[in-house]
């Protein structure tokens, strides 16, 4: 599958990605009576210098993605090329190196930095991991710089994480991601606990951040609206499965998958004239579990326009517009 | 300044025209106050308002900005110490809940007043049956038999929408999905058929597409039984499709305060035009880089005199430091803001509109 633009190579293809847990049973001897199909056979691509946002609700596998990307999951099949390079199966060695060029952001600022560690010190840890900067004074400088970079006081070096606000320590967060000089960043459900006035400081530093130094993101959120505005392109996940990929405006104005127009429909605008003329059509019933998906297309119990055929095939990606991509037979 | 068909857009509604009629309840220079280690927190600062029968009314704000205490000090269900309701009034139906006795308030909470919380995980007993927990509220506050509350619980199971409300009668709530337990908790919050439900980040928990279920759900259920609904939410979209009314808090006040209408399309304070302002929308395209507010929320420990918000405002002037503004009315929307230049704030937000 290759829908990148012809000048740009991705940066990160996704082959046929699987990622199945196994339920275990039994202490002293164990043995698996099933697994849980977090992520069950995903193509995707991410083109350099983009953001691409991947929504769905909890369950649906985006975390795991992200997971699997960063190589903190092996995965159960498939194939995860990082510039070329299979990275599904490569050794602990190669991996330091790879994670000098490949960062995250987590979502709670507040369990993602270590209490009894001074922000100077979170921050210096990856450069000498990854033997940035061996000259102690330099490298205390350049932790200054970024500190500054992310809109900080250069002084919050000698600060532990409890001393700062939650949006202070989102920035401390990134800052810890842009120390080793990364190219490629997973943002994990990076603004999503913050105050909404906070909210929109974190999304304009990370805009500016990218251009700044051409980054590529992978941005996982459940917000919608946080999408739109971030993202590039858009990848929809439900129950393991990418549903629709597309440019983001044309996904906003013109989704084609029931689960994707379902999904945008629920979300209510800050507008109360708009909502007065609107009428929501709630989605009936909740995700299956993924641990005994429905089998065919995994979105046909809550499907309203499902047939009798969804139970059985399940419907691969097909490009219905340029660069739009959708999983279902009963569009298009 | 406004032209009539933007007039006829905040035109009070029906039940707001009867005057003579008292509202269902109100909150007058309520107050209440955390002592903490780092000092005197007054989480809730002073805040007045009225909810007539039927209505629902948002209180929208931040974290920290007393939304969520504020309505537990309406329920007194603040943890005393550290806290305390250091004074105020809220005349609930023509009698002042401040002034009940325990097992006055006891009959109040759950009885005429339903309340509906964030994690309904959390504040359903774990050892107890879906059916015992709506069943035990209804014996409590109605005084009647098993066998007639169990049939108001399987009725009421039905009116919230959980199919084969026999079985789950039975269930326990880890065997429930979240949005299953949040429409046992709406079950019970209506069970002793409730003037006022409070519901405080009722789907904050929950996933959109369950999310909407949930509140249009609690919409039409309010509507079709008459119940006022005090929802507290920090999300500017839920606000603007299910409140009829909008009080905006910052700092443990109440800074504007309006019809739906009004706050969003004519903001009157600074803090409620720069929150709009702030929000990615998910119906537009983007256009520019957002406009957040700069710097953080206050330090409520070390409040000073003046607006709190000051420090982040563009419209502050000297005397924003030594005075704090009263929420006075403004103009011809209907609404009230807590600013000393709302007038300017109109000027600038409505050309923006």
């Amino acid at each position: 599958m290759s829908i990148a633009a012809p000048e740009a190579a991705p940066l990160v293809e996704v082959r046929g990605l699987k990622m199945h847990f196994p339920i275990t049973e039994g202490v002293v001897v164990s043995r698996k009576i099933g697994e849980v199909k977090a992520v069950d056979g995903v193509d995707l691509t991410i083109r350099r210098g983009e953001t691409l946002g991947l929504v769905g609700e909890s369950g649906c596998g985006k975390t795991t993605m992200g997971r699997c990307i960063l190589r903190l999951e092996k995965p159960t099949e498939g194939a995860i090329f990082y510039d070329g390079t299979d990275i599904a199966s490569l050794g602990r060695k190669s991996l330091v190196a790879l994670r000098r060029r490949i960062q995250v952001i987590f979502q709670d600022p507040y369990s993602s930095l270590n209490p009894r560690q001074k922000v100077g010190s979170i921050l210096s840890e990856p450069m000498k991991v990854h033997g940035i900067e061996p000259d102690a004074a330099r490298r205390d400088q350049r932790v200054r710089e970024l500190l500054s970079l992310c809109g900080l006081d250069p002084n919050f070096a000698d600060r532990y994480p409890h001393e700062m606000s939650g949006g202070q320590r989102q920035r401390v967060g990134i800052a810890r991601a842009l120390a080793v000089d990364p190219e490629f960043i997973v943002c994990d459900e990076a603004v999503s606990a913050l105050d909404v006035s906070i909210q929109a400081q974190i999304i304009n530093l990370l805009e500016d951040l990218r251009e700044k130094f051409k980054l590529t993101y992978l941005f996982i959120a459940h917000d919608l609206s946080v999408v739109r505005h971030l993202c590039q392109r858009i990848a929809v996940m439900y129950l393991g499965h990418v549903v629709e990929m597309a440019e983001c405006d044309e996904l906003f104005d013109n989704p084609l998958h029931p689960y994707t127009r379902a999904l945008l429909a629920a979300v209510p605008v800050p507008d109360p004239t708009i909502e007065a003329l609107r009428t929501i059509q709630p989605l009936s019933g909740e995700v299956p579990s993924p641990i005994n998906p429905p089998p065919g297309c995994v979105f046909h119990p809550r499907c309203p326009i499902a047939v009798a055929d969804c139970q059985r095939t399940a419907p691969a990606l097909r490009e219905l517009r340029p660069g739009h991509w959708v999983a279902c037979s009963q569009v298009g | 300044m406004i032209d009539t068909p933007v007039r006829a857009r905040y035109q009070r509604r029906p039940w707001e025209e009867t005057e003579s009629v008292p509202p269902l309840l109100e909150v007058r220079n309520l107050r209440t106050e955390f002592r903490t280690g780092a000092g005197l927190v007054r989480a809730v600062d002073g805040i007045s308002y009225a909810v007539d029968a039927g209505e629902t009314v948002a209180v929208v704000g931040e974290s920290g900005s007393g939304k969520s205490v504020g309505a537990l000090s309406i329920l007194r269900l603040i943890p005393s110490p550290p806290g305390r309701i250091a004074g105020g009034e809220v005349i609930f139906n023509g009698r002042d809940l401040m002034r009940l006795s325990d097992a006055e308030m006891r009959e109040v909470r759950g009885g005429e007043i339903g309340m509906v919380f964030q994690e309904p995980m959390t504040s359903l007993n774990p050892v107890l049956s879906i059916g015992r927990q709506i069943t035990e509220t209804i014996e409590q506050h109605r005084g009647v038999d098993r066998e007639a509350a169990a049939a108001r619980a399987l009725e009421l199971l039905g009116l919230v929408g959980i199919a084969d409300p026999q079985r789950r009668l039975k269930q326990y709530p880890h065997q429930l999905s979240g949005g299953m337990r949040q429409r046992v908790m709406i079950a019970i919050a209506l069970a002793c058929e409730p003037k006022l439900i409070i519901a405080d980040e009722p789907t904050t928990a929950l996933d959109v597409t369950i999310q909407a279920q949930i509140l249009e759900l609690m919409q039409s259920l309010t509507h079709r039984l008459g119940v006022a609904l005090i929802v507290i939410t920090h999300n500017l979209g839920i606000v603007a499709r299910y409140a009829h009314r909008v009080n905006v808090m910052y700092a443990g006040r109440i800074v504007e305060s309006g019809s739906a209408a009004a706050i969003y399309h004519a903001p009157r304070h600074p803090y409620t035009m720069a929150l709009l302002k702030s929000v990615p929308r998910p119906d537009r395209p983007r256009q520019a880089r957002l406009d957040p507010i700069e710097g953080s929320p206050p330090d409520l420990t070390r409040l000073g005199k003046g607006c709190a918000f000051r420090p982040r405002c563009r419209f502050a002037i000297e005397r924003c430091a030594s005075e704090t503004p009263p929420l006075e009315p403004v103009g011809e929307t209907g609404q009230s803001a807590a600013c000393f230049r709302s007038h300017d704030v109109a000027l600038t937000a409505d050309r923006a509109a």
